[in-house]
């Protein structure tokens, strides 16, 4: 490593049984020029420092593991290139989750509100294997693709002004998710989803920050989503006036 | 201790293990299944998969020629009646993907559009763009959540299998957020953990890929078959190892070396006709070759090729291979519309595993295994791409239903031994915990397990080099039992993972060494360079490793062919 530069990383730490309040720990590595921010924490782990704790796994930016905000903005770590940053960076766990220890944080809240929308297929009857695959024009795969593209790395939940103020609101990867569903042309759960869509903490809570669509490392525009859903939930609402309700009844 | 009942417990939270766990619950309607993985299933490394997944669609494909296919890529030793079993399956479990919801891409009629792959002589590769795995992780993850009878048990990592009687009835786990042991209890076991690939330096695998489930079982006296074959995917970027699908051939992707020449077509490297379109054993080698010959580029993680993608156009690109656009300038700084991919092989896949029949049982009864991390086989000597992802759902499923079925005819029997086995295993977690007196770092032990086993066990091996790596992975053996850990706190304690890993994947990688040297000769991607031809009279069998006090035992056992009789692996 002939080009061997330093940096300086303060780290967030926290342990429950020891600590009240996270502090921060500063570590100084010698750093390469094609490192991403998720490589000087695992030199740390692996060289300096192996009590620090994060999640990690792809390194590839896909498995959606090592979410955390840097300098204060929430990034994968894994993809955030070091060189963006000056001579000390800060890592800390993302923002608006409980925290276990150092950088990892609690996605249980998540996995409840996920599980809400439910995000699956659901058919009045289930085709049978034997039926084949369903049709599905490019257009019709198009309306719905850039929803299913969530990889869950919470950085929207980070950085939602609504999420921070209130903790239940279903937040931006749920709402997104459980629209992607009601997009697609398989499905026939949209009435079972925007009643979930209608009740408290949901997508009347948005305030239009787009904070989430701006942090998105995958251009899931969950932004747009919530919008859109929020739409088709009140004209779901006033169609049930006019006409019965469809689904699985 | 805790302790928590279910009628079966997968352990691993990708494509197998949430197939299986759907397939269990969809036969029996009472079945209680406990799902146990070391990250939440979402973070699974299912999720790294491109290219695709196989399974028969086109009008002008055929069952036969699929199985053909594969028998021919496995360089013969696949066992036929498991690949006749995967062929036929294949559609169907891809039909039920597309029913769950499962995003693939389409013709213009609406019909799921298939791709060319290698090895394969029809397009019969089901795609979602190239994030296939990411699609099918995801479609079975939400899928899962519509069972309550799945009870997930994230973030829990499994040490050690609970057997009684000589029957499997559960696992010993660590919970990682709380840092305290646990019994998970049932009256079958499936393993359902994925590979090993970061028993090499290099490699496509993500770091949570450590022969978990392979090491489980190993320990527990059943064999791992086949585990010398180690597949090097052709297309990785240099340093990181991040795979550039094989998808990007299939598109019409040109391999090129530094003259910008195409050695596939202009040389022989045996792929013939096919070109790009060989199988990955092949054209590693052919890569290998270039660059021994130095017309490789020089690059500061060593020598590498060109993939270049240009001819394409940047309309294909971005509708069939956005991911690999992404990859390669987030991670090569290359945009691959106007420049070329730097790539290398990069190990990528064990075809080897444990060694489970067709249904998935092992020898130990009530414990099954399915994908990557078992051998059922299929892939025998070389796996073809797109063929791995299918097999996590065909032979995930049918472990799931076995698995079901041998439960309800098994009894509970006395808790108490098992509950001991347990607490035993808690007092051996517990004194691992930041026990400073060790002399050995984590990281340097994987680091001389890592070089050397690229260095013996590598795309060419040799017999020197590959005892080299059996003498090194048994004095690691050693050493991985006097690591010094720093971290004594309980909660999300990951140090403590990570050695309880580096001890799995020292296990596995010995075995990998130890069947790889007894193999004297080549085949498929175990490339000899002291025997370089294919020995069926001696060899045309599979190894069995099996663990004992005094060191690995090897084994042999008979191929099944049905139909297909070996023959020159020619293209």
């Amino acid at each position: 490593m002939s080009d061997v530069q330093k940096k300086k990383f303060v780290v967030t730490r926290f342990d429950p049984d020891k600590d009240e309040v996270p502090k921060t720990q500063e570590y100084t590595i010698p750093v390469r020029p094609d490192w991403k921010v998720l490589d000087a924490l695992n030199y740390i782990k692996d060289e300096v420092d192996g009590t620090i704790s994060h999640r990690w796994s792809c390194r590839m930016a896909v498995c959606g593991s090592c979410g955390m905000l840097v300098n204060g903005e929430p990034k994968l770590t894994c993809s955030t290139p070091l060189d963006e940053y000056g001579d000390e960076v800060h890592v800390a766990p993302l923002s608006n989750f409980p925290v276990i220890r150092d950088l990892v944080v609690d996605l249980e809240g998540f996995l409840d509100k996920f599980k809400s929308v439910k995000p699956w297929i659901v058919r009045a009857k289930e085709k049978a294997v034997e039926e084949g695959p369903c049709r599905q024009t490019p257009e019709e795969l198009h309306a719905f693709k850039q929803f299913s593209m969530c990889i869950n790395c919470m950085l929207c939940y980070a950085a939602c002004p609504v999420v921070a103020n209130v903790p239940e609101f279903l937040g931006p990867a749920a709402i997104a998710l459980g629209h992607r569903y009601n997009l697609d042309s398989r499905d026939e759960g949209a009435a079972e989803r925007n009643e979930v869509f209608r009740g408290e903490g949901t997508v009347y809570e948005c305030s239009y920050a787009n904070e989430c669509s701006e942090v998105c490392p995958k251009n899931v525009d969950p932004a747009a989503a919530i919008n859109q859903a929020k739409l088709l939930a009140v004209l779901d609402w006033m169609k049930s006036f006019v006409t019965p309700r469809r689904g699985g009844e | 201790m805790e302790v928590f009942r279910h009628d079966i417990v997968i352990v691993g939270g990708g494509g197998a293990g949430l197939r299986a766990a759907i397939a269990a619950v969809e036969a029996d309607p009472k079945a209680s299944v406990a799902l146990v993985s070391k990250v939440y299933p979402m973070r699974s490394h299912t999720v790294s998969a491109e290219g695709g997944a196989a399974g028969v669609a086109a009008p002008d494909d055929s069952l036969e020629m699929h199985f053909k296919d594969t028998v021919k890529g496995s360089d013969f030793l696949a066992d036929q009646d498991c690949v006749d079993y995967f062929v036929e399956q294949a559609p169907k479990e891809l039909t039920l993907l597309e029913h769950w919801g499962c995003p693939w891409s389409r013709d213009e009629e609406g019909r799921v559009a298939v791709r060319a792959f290698g090895g394969m002589t029809a397009k019969r590769t089901w795609f979602a763009a190239d994030k296939v795995g990411f699609h099918m992780l995801h479609t079975l993850f939400q899928t899962s959540m519509r069972y309550d009878r799945i009870v997930r048990y994230d973030e829990q990592f499994v040490t050690k299998l609970l057997v009684d009687g000589g029957v499997v009835k559960g696992v010993a786990a660590l919970d990682v957020r709380e840092g305290t042991m646990r019994a998970i209890l049932g009256r079958a076991v499936i393993l359902a953990t994925g590979g090993a690939g970061k028993c090499f330096p290099f490699t496509t695998n993500g770091t949570i890929k450590t022969g978990d489930g392979m090491a489980l079982a190993y320990r527990a006296g059943i064999a791992l078959k086949d585990m010398e074959f180690v597949q090097y995917h052709p297309t990785g970027l240099p340093g990181t190892g991040i795979l550039i699908t094989e998808a990007s051939r299939g598109e019409g992707g040109h391999v090129i070396n530094a003259q910008g020449e195409r050695f596939l077509v202009t040389r022989d490297y045996g792929v013939g006709q096919k070109a790009e379109l060989g199988p990955r054993d092949m054209i590693s080698r052919a890569i290998m070759q270039e660059i021994a010959a130095g017309r490789g580029i020089k690059g500061p993680y060593g020598d590498y090729v060109h993939l270049d993608l240009r001819h394409l156009g940047e309309a294909k690109i971005m509708e069939r291979l956005p991911f690999v656009r992404t990859l390669s300038k987030t991670y090569a700084g290359v945009d691959p519309v106007s420049e070329p991919i730097p790539i290398r092989p990069v190990v990528h896949y064990m075809m080897g595993g444990i060694d489970t029949n067709i249904d998935g049982a092992t020898a130990l009864p009530g414990l099954y295994a399915a994908g990557e991390t078992a051998c059922v086989s299929m892939n025998g000597a070389n796996r073809l791409g797109s063929n791995s992802l299918t097999e996590c759902l065909v032979f995930g499923a049918r472990a799931g239903i076995r698995a079901i079925e041998f439960a309800r005819g098994a009894s509970v029997g006395s808790e108490a031994p098992l509950l001991a086995q347990a607490q035993e295993e808690a007092t051996r977690i517990e004194d691992l915990r930041g026990r400073r007196k060790g002399g050995e770092k984590i990281a340097q032990i994987r680091r001389e397990m890592q070089k050397t086993m690229e260095e013996g066990c590598g795309v060419y091996r040799e017999q020197a080099s590959m005892h080299e790596s059996v003498r090194v992975m048994a004095q690691l053996r050693g050493r991985v039992s006097d690591l010094q850990l720093e971290d004594a706190s309980k909660v999300f304690n990951t140090e403590i993972l990570t050695a309880l890993e580096l001890a799995n994947m020292v296990d596995v990688a010995e075995a990998i060494a130890v069947a790889a040297a007894a193999r004297r000769e080549s085949r498929g991607a175990h490339a000899c360079s002291d025997y370089k031809a294919r020995n069926d009279q001696e060899f045309l069998h599979h190894s069995l490793v099996t663990f004992t006090p005094g060191g690995p035992h090897l084994d042999r056992k008979p191929v099944t062919i049905t139909r297909f009789q070996p023959e020159e692996r020619k293209y």
